[in-house]
């Protein structure tokens, strides 16, 4: 199983509306912290109705978990963009 | 002293400190980096910064201390604010620049 699909597997007991994971891994191959732990970056948008109610640290609290024990050595970075159903996504870069 | 123990006094004696990879002037890795720059668009003044890479205590210390996987993590008055992802949320939302008094 790819490391995208094992994510996606993991994230399923979120019951996610809509579930965009991005494989952002070449665009960082090489910096320093990348060659350290040789974890892909992923950028996740996520609905989920398990959100509704809960701050962005909560909601990221609950990715983080499903997840966390990939973390640093097969993933190195999880972009989180965490939406409750209704919720509009106005993800911009500074 | 302890690590979680170091932890705790750097949070509580520094009203804002991020814990980061690298330094602001140069910083080792892009979340990081964003991180810096979205204090310095908040206007954020007497950040004091940590670098992790610097002693592995505390980057393994601090992810058990706010029960967090990643840096950078911010901390407003000893309290874990976020990551990159929430400080830019915060930031575009106004509510970061209110918790730093700005």
């Amino acid at each position: 199983m790819s490391l995208a699909a094992l994510i996606r597997e993991r994230l399923a007991p979120l019951a996610p509306q809509r579930l965009d994971l991005r494989d952002d891994s070449a665009a960082h191959a090489g910096h320093a912290g990348a060659r350290e732990s040789g974890g892909g970056h992923f950028e996740l948008t996520l609905v989920s109705a398990a959100f509704t109610g809960k701050s962005t640290l909560a909601r990221h609290r609950l990715v983080y978990e499903r997840v966390a024990d990939l973390m640093p050595h097969r993933i190195h970075a999880l972009s989180i963009r965490a939406l409750a159903p209704g919720e509009t996504d106005q993800k911009a870069t500074p | 002293m302890d690590v979680q123990d170091i932890i705790k006094q750097q949070v509580s004696e520094n009203p804002v400190v991020l814990y980061m990879k690298g330094t602001p002037d140069a910083p080792m890795c892009g979340f990081s980096a964003a991180a810096v720059q979205i204090l310095e668009a908040c206007g954020a003044d007497s950040v004091a910064t940590v670098n992790v890479l610097e002693n592995e205590d505390i980057r393994q210390g601090i992810k058990a201390f706010s029960n967090w996987p990643t840096i950078p993590q911010l901390y407003v008055k000893g309290e874990f604010v976020g990551g990159a992802d929430i400080m830019r949320e915060m930031y575009q939302s106004g509510e970061l620049q209110k918790l730093l008094g700005k």
